[in-house]
């Protein structure tokens, strides 16, 4: 692989996934499972299964002792995984054996990756095929050299915005970011919501305005009625919680996550 | 080079920063400015000091314990009568601080985290006092160990949660506070009760507990016309013992010494030393020191004393402990629970015991010295809370 092909590769891969859903009013579906719950090969199987299902985007969620932005169903299962032995490297491991034909990101609060080594880190994400990062706990005044290392090897480091984050903010991210921007819907918490948040449209619109980066929003929806009223508004939808709470009561997360992409499309069963 | 305040980015060297969901950054931007807007506001620093003098009962003694230091045989050991301060502790000058501010930000209510209580009841108090309402969080293996403290906070009309994740205690109720304070931005100010958590939180509350060493540094200089040899304080978070370090941190002749819980010991997994025992690691947004397993998940962490079972630590004291300036010890469970024990038997004191670790290190210290040296030992807190745990013991 050349070098131009290798800056390129997960940044373009994920601006691709958005696009094309573009059409037709149509939204991309990124969907967050958590890896190590309730096991490690319980969760590649799910991440397998929401990509088999509809999900053109997948989240693979580190689990974390302290995740600050998480309600309690995303704690739960990260107690869950780390009481069950989760390690990064044993993911990085498999993904690398197996990898996922669907384009993905990893979720990590910051300190996993601190304690693993941010260039050694980046290294081995790339080789497993992996597009970018998430990381919720580093704002743009820290992201510097961890945007930098990932570019480096090809990964996008993906952005949060916030209901909150002031005009500068929004177009720094938009400017600087790669791969699509986070926009988390509401000042709060992951977790799901009967409704969606207030002037959620006019916020997305915000965003909208300071580039042309896919914007994918998440936090709070879990319903095909939330997913198709937004499928307007943003070129991606992120649904983590519901999905968490299926694989928890042992829901068939194929026909949830069928459910979910089918209203990407406005399709309501 | 020493530095005393933190960089534009809210590092103190390698230490500090602001690791913190996209949603907070604003508010802590806004924060920032209004605690710099009322450091130069001559009204606000009228109305503390007026509280800390009326109210709280400032300055607090310095006091000679005499027995003890007979007892170590050696330097003289005093006393910063932390512990005779309105509600029993330190965490008081820090909560009126807060609130005021919390006030002048035009927030309507205010939440805190508590370990111990001390930093809760301080909060109650203060919200009580100046008309906001208020809700604390504590972990509930916190809320079962110090009873008494949750009986007060709920009769100084604050509401409490009892946090039932991770170790159900103070690192878990910080995460919840930050929680609630993420979904509450607009009308709430989040009163961090140590020197932890993102940019600005170390520097605001080192700033209102600096009175402790100003203090005590003005006291040495009246009775002895000289500084103390050495200073120490226990430290959990840290902000009893950087309140009383700032004062003296370019005085190279004063020896500071922070005292960690060793728990069951700095080699055992039972302990909450995190400078001793802990590598650089991020928790509740800043860059410190931290108690975590090699792929960087938070340990759980044990000692006696509730206020210093915390994995993190401030990071300014990582920084202190980088560059040499402060050194740092650790006590472990049974030698606190002497020092509490000889503390009252001898002096008639009961201190708190995060305190006691404070002072089973200048007993020890002091018993190496001769009689013309003084250690300063911060007595951050009274000990009537841990009746309970004392009376478990025996």
């Amino acid at each position: 692989m050349s070098t131009t092909e290798t800056l390129a590769a997960g940044a373009t891969r994920l601006r691709a996934a958005f696009e094309a859903r573009s059409g037709d009013d149509a939204c991309a579906l990124v969907t967050y499972l958590m890896a190590g719950y309730p096991t490690l090969e319980d969760s590649l199987r799910h991440i397998r299964t929401a990509a088999a299902s509809g999900a053109d985007v997948i989240e693979i969620g580190i689990p974390h002792s302290d995740p600050i932005a998480d309600g309690p169903l995303i704690q739960e299962a990260a107690n869950v995984a780390l009481g069950n032995g989760f390690e990064l490297p044993q993911l990085i491991d498999a993904l690398r054996q197996e990898p996922l034909t669907v384009p993905y990101v990893l979720m990590s609060y910051i300190n996993p990756l601190l304690a693993y080594g941010c260039d050694e880190f980046m290294a081995d994400l790339q080789a497993t095929g992996c597009c970018g990062l998430i990381v919720p706990d580093l704002p743009l005044e820290e992201a510097l050299p961890w945007a930098e290392a990932a570019r480096g090897r090809g990964l996008a480091l993906v952005h949060l915005v916030a209901p909150t984050s002031t005009d500068a903010r929004l177009r720094a991210v938009m400017t600087a970011g790669d791969g699509f921007v986070y926009a988390v819907s509401v000042a709060g918490i992951t977790g799901t919501r009967a409704t969606l948040p207030d002037r959620i449209d006019s916020y997305l619109r915000r965003i909208k305005t300071f580039g042309d980066l896919p914007v994918a929003v998440g936090f709070g929806i879990s319903t095909p009625t939330q997913v198709a009223a937004l499928r307007p508004l943003a070129d991606g939808v992120v649904v983590g919680s519901r999905l968490i709470r299926a694989v928890r009561d042992q829901e068939n997360l194929a026909e949830v996550v069928a459910d979910l992409a089918a209203a990407t499309k406005g399709n309501i069963p | 080079m020493l530095v005393t305040e933190p960089d534009q980015r809210g590092y103190f060297g390698a230490f500090g920063g602001r690791f913190v969901p996209e949603t907070l950054t604003v508010a802590l931007d806004e924060l920032q400015a209004g605690f710099e807007a009322v450091q130069h506001d001559a009204s606000f620093q009228s109305e503390f000091e007026t509280l800390l003098r009326d109210y709280v009962g400032r300055a607090t003694p310095l006091f000679e314990a005499g027995n003890l230091t007979r007892r170590a045989g050696g330097a003289r050991i005093f006393l910063k009568r932390e512990d005779l301060n309105h509600t029993g502790a330190h965490k008081i000058n820090n909560a009126l601080g807060q609130v005021l501010l919390a006030k002048r930000l035009g927030k309507s209510r205010v939440i805190a985290e508590t370990g111990a209580g001390q930093h809760g009841v301080a909060t109650a108090t203060a919200a009580a006092l100046l008309g906001m309402p208020c809700r604390v969080y504590m972990g509930a293996r916190d809320v079962e160990r110090q009873r008494p403290n949750v009986q007060r906070m709920r009769l100084l009309g604050a509401e409490i949660v009892a946090v039932e994740s991770g170790s159900k205690t103070l690192k878990d109720a910080i995460n919840e506070a930050m929680r609630a304070w993420i979904t509450e931005l607009d009308d709430t100010h989040y009163v961090v009760g140590s020197v932890v958590g993102p940019h600005p939180f170390p520097v605001i509350v080192r700033t209102f507990q600096s009175v402790i060493g100003r203090e005590s540094r003005r006291q040495c200089l009246e009775r002895f016309e000289r500084l103390p040899d050495i200073v120490a304080a226990c430290v959990g978070g840290g902000s009893n013992a950087m309140g009383m370090f700032h004062s003296f941190l370019r005085d190279e002749t004063v020896q500071l010494v922070g005292v960690e819980a060793a728990g069951s010991g700095v080699e055992s997994p039972a302990h909450a030393a995190s400078v001793s025992g802990g590598a650089p690691g991020v928790l509740h947004g800043a860059r410190s020191m931290l108690l975590q397993d090699r792929f960087g998940q938070v340990r759980a962490t044990h000692s006696i004393s509730a206020g210093l079972d915390y994995p993190g630590v401030g990071p300014e004291h990582a920084y202190l402990a980088e560059i040499g300036r402060v050194s740092y010890a650790a006590i472990t469970d049974d030698d606190a629970v002497a020092a509490f024990r000889l503390l009252a038997e001898c002096e008639g004191i009961i201190p708190a015991l995060e305190s006691a670790h404070a002072i089973a290190f200048a007993l020890q210290r002091a018993a190496d010295l001769t009689s013309d040296k003084i250690i300063v030992v911060n007595l951050s807190g009274r000990g009537d809370k841990d009746l309970g745990i004392l009376e478990s013991l025996s």
